[in-house]
């Protein structure tokens, strides 16, 4: 593994208008779960700019694989083969490596294996829903899943969710975790979702939604969505400033 | 900035699955739920418990929250690459992760009162940890801080809490210890909000 330098600066402010603001009334759980009083600023201190990082000794050889990681021996989930990959940049669209990136989603016909989903589409019994990976040395990560299937939730009274997959990621400091959703190009229910436009900003919304990769689907296997990923960036230290001038 | 921060979306009410499957009953695919132990024997530091519950602008406790806290060994020093002062308990992990309980909504951290750490200003920050807490219906994670109400001098002199106008507000972030266990409530929103910081 190459060495890859300590990142020791402070992050460039949060963008809370490119962010979904705390309160959006149409999606109902927001009213009551949205702080109110205005947020403290405060400078990056080191219990900012640090954070855990983990190693690739945490990974199991199917945690990335969400076809199989909870299969019966010789069987596989049910669904739509899939390959996403990507890469992990940051604001300055330099590489994040060691991000551990952990995703959630419902199986193939949208039910999610919770005690708390009441959704009538029936569970898998080769489909967990929970995968991770870590990047490498240039930011990259991949997984195998099967395509989640859209599904109706209660907030009003039709509203279905495009599919999904959660994403939540580790950058090398505290205040880079972030937690996302990635959506698939094309899905019609993506401009109806009350939780997709608590985003107001249409680029934003764009950057979440992966690309079809025809390129590297595998032939007789799986196809394959792109979805690169952008964490907050730091400052330079001092000696990157004088390198690159910013 | 070549480029924008990729925006958040809520974790939802099943983030359970993806990040503390064991607890939500998918077991088999990890061996154990990450940031459930953050010591072991050869931990330096006293030990410490903190518990508490997350309640909503209606007074309703969240059965679906996690939370994650992050936070410096009993010398002051992270576990992180980006820690440059020195080295950290190798004991230590420095942080932690719990669902809150899907029947009474409590979480629970098992771990260590943190030293003091520096302030890029100059001077020392009181003893804090700090917390990250997502959930369905929060766009966007949350950051706070919990400090300890028994360290009086450090906490008047902390250039953090000083920033803070509403003095009042203090309450909600600095706890007392009480039967062994440091009680940290969190409130979304309404009176006695807890107060969260844009890091």
């Amino acid at each position: 593994m190459k060495n890859s330098p300590v990142e020791t600066g402070s992050f460039f402010q949060r963008d809370r208008e490119w962010h979904p603001r705390a309160l959006h009334p149409d999606y109902k759980s927001t009213v009551l779960r949205s702080p109110q009083r205005v947020l403290i600023s405060i400078p990056n201190t080191l219990s900012e700019i640090t954070g855990p990082v983990f190693g690739h000794n945490i990974l199991g050889p199917l945690d990335n694989d969400l076809i199989h990681n909870f299969a019966r021996s010789g069987e596989s989930a049910i669904g739509e083969r899939l390959v996403v990959h990507g890469q992990v940049l940051d604001e300055r669209g330099k590489p994040v490596p060691h991000v551990l990136i952990e995703v959630w989603q419902a199986n193939a016909g949208g039910r999610y294996r919770h005690k708390r989903e009441g959704y009538i589409a029936p569970l898998d019994q080769n489909f967990g829903g929970c995968g991770r990976c870590i990047t490498d040395d240039e930011g990259r990560y991949q997984f195998r899943t099967i395509h989640p299937g859209p599904y109706p939730w209660p907030n009003r009274l039709n509203d279905w969710r495009p599919a999904h997959i959660h994403f939540s990621l580790f950058g090398s400091g505290f205040a880079q975790r972030l937690i996302t959703q990635m959506y698939f190009e094309g899905d019609p229910l993506i401009p109806l979702c009350p939780i997709v436009s608590t985003i107001t900003d249409k680029e934003a919304v764009r950057r979440l939604i992966a690309t079809y990769d025809n390129e590297n689907t595998i032939p007789m296997d799986a196809r394959c969505y792109r979805f690169d990923i952008v964490l907050r960036g730091r400052r330079s230290t001092l000696f990157e400033n004088k390198m690159e001038g910013n | 900035m070549k480029l924008k921060e990729s925006a958040s979306q809520t974790a939802g009410p099943y983030v359970h699955i993806g990040l503390t499957p064991n607890f939500s009953g998918i077991t088999g695919v990890y061996s154990e739920d990450l940031g459930r132990k953050m010591v072991n024997e050869k931990t330096r530091g006293e030990r410490i418990t903190i518990a508490g519950r997350v309640f909503d602008g209606g007074g309703a406790i969240l059965k679906d929250a996690l939370i994650e806290i992050w936070q410096a060994d009993a010398a002051g020093f992270y576990n992180s690459p980006s820690e440059t002062r020195g080295v950290a308990d190798g004991n230590f992990t420095g942080w932690g992760r719990c669902a809150t309980d899907m029947e009474t909504g409590v979480f629970q951290f098992e771990t260590i009162k943190p030293g003091p750490v520096p302030f890029p200003a100059g001077g020392k920050q009181a003893p804090h940890i700090s917390f990250w807490i997502v959930a369905r219906g929060i766009n966007l994670g949350l950051n706070t801080r919990m400090y300890f109400a028994e360290d009086g001098a450090l906490l008047e002199s902390d250039p953090v809490l000083r920033r803070i106008e509403h003095r009042d507000r203090l309450a909600t972030i600095i706890i007392a210890k009480n039967d062994g266990a440091y009680n940290f409530d969190i409130r979304l929103q309404g009176v006695g909000e807890t107060i969260f910081f844009d890091i």
